[in-house]
């Protein structure tokens, strides 16, 4: 075997694994998505979703030769910013809705020390 | 010669980019709050999707596809951190909480004029009557 035969079948070995790779990312991100208790964790999966997108587009880019299609990755990630800074106007327009506290379901962890601080800011706030 | 030394390195940075991608995927379903899901996602995302297009640019015969993988490269390195820089900023500003055991919240009480909701109100009493923390939300 010479050296670029081993060259083109470690390059198709490394395809295939980043692509179960990039797989497995996608559907970790949209269970967030899905999940996602508010607003803005919503919009910050979407935005790793775009990403995530991209990278497949360059791994099926390599695959297949067909290096068009980094003209549309570079429209992605265009359009996935664009996106994103819409959504961040909108929820500093929006405000913070009352429902958004329920569903912060930040971890049980830390509650007692979480309202503690909450009390010595008070305080402070009331310093100041 | 040089053509086999760019393929394995083409697949070694496929292999760590798209590894960058799962790593950060797992860490946004994983991580407490929206601000740690942010550093994990912002950071990684963009990490995998650049190795994966700089992997193209080193495996295109053409100049031209390699330049542009290299511009879509600094484009993506240019818009990422703004956007997460704004929406964390957005977050911040409107008062979701952070994670109970943050360390460190060095950021001052944002002045933000915040409209109010767009959501009627009407089944929800008062706004931020339970919330744990004074001086955030509408004030």
């Amino acid at each position: 075997m010479t050296h670029s035969d081993f060259a083109k079948i470690f390059l198709d070995v490394c395809l295939d694994i980043s692509l179960v790779l990039l797989g497995f990312a996608f559907f970790l991100t949209i269970g967030r998505i899905i999940r996602g208790p508010t607003l803005p964790d919503r919009v910050l999966g979407l935005d790793m979703l775009t990403s995530v997108a991209i990278g497949f587009i360059a791994v099926i880019a390599i695959d297949t030769g067909n290096t068009l299609y980094v003209d549309i990755a570079i429209a992605l990630g265009l359009v996935g910013f664009l996106a994103t800074v819409a959504f961040a106007r909108f929820i500093l327009a929006r405000g913070k809705t009352a429902d958004d506290d329920e569903k912060q379901d930040l971890r049980k962890f830390d509650d007692k020390r979480h309202e503690r601080d909450g009390d010595a800011a008070a305080e402070a706030g009331a310093g100041r | 010669m040089i053509d086999t030394i760019l393929m394995v390195l083409a697949g070694l940075l496929i292999l760590a980019g798209s590894a960058f991608a799962a790593v950060a995927a797992f860490g946004i379903l994983r991580l407490p709050d929206i601000y740690t899901r942010m550093h994990a996602a912002s950071k990684a995302g963009s990490v995998g999707s650049g190795m994966a297009l700089l992997a193209l640019a080193l495996v295109s015969h053409s100049g031209p596809e390699a330049l542009r993988a290299i511009a879509a490269i600094a484009f993506f390195l240019l818009t990422a951190p703004l956007s997460a820089h704004l929406l964390a900023k957005a977050a911040y500003a409107v008062g979701y909480r952070m994670w109970g055991g943050s360390v460190l919240d060095e950021m001052p009480e944002l002045a933000v004029t915040t409209r109010q909701s767009d959501t009627p109100s009407g089944r929800h009493p008062e706004p931020n009557a339970h919330s744990g923390i004074a001086g955030q939300g509408e004030s």
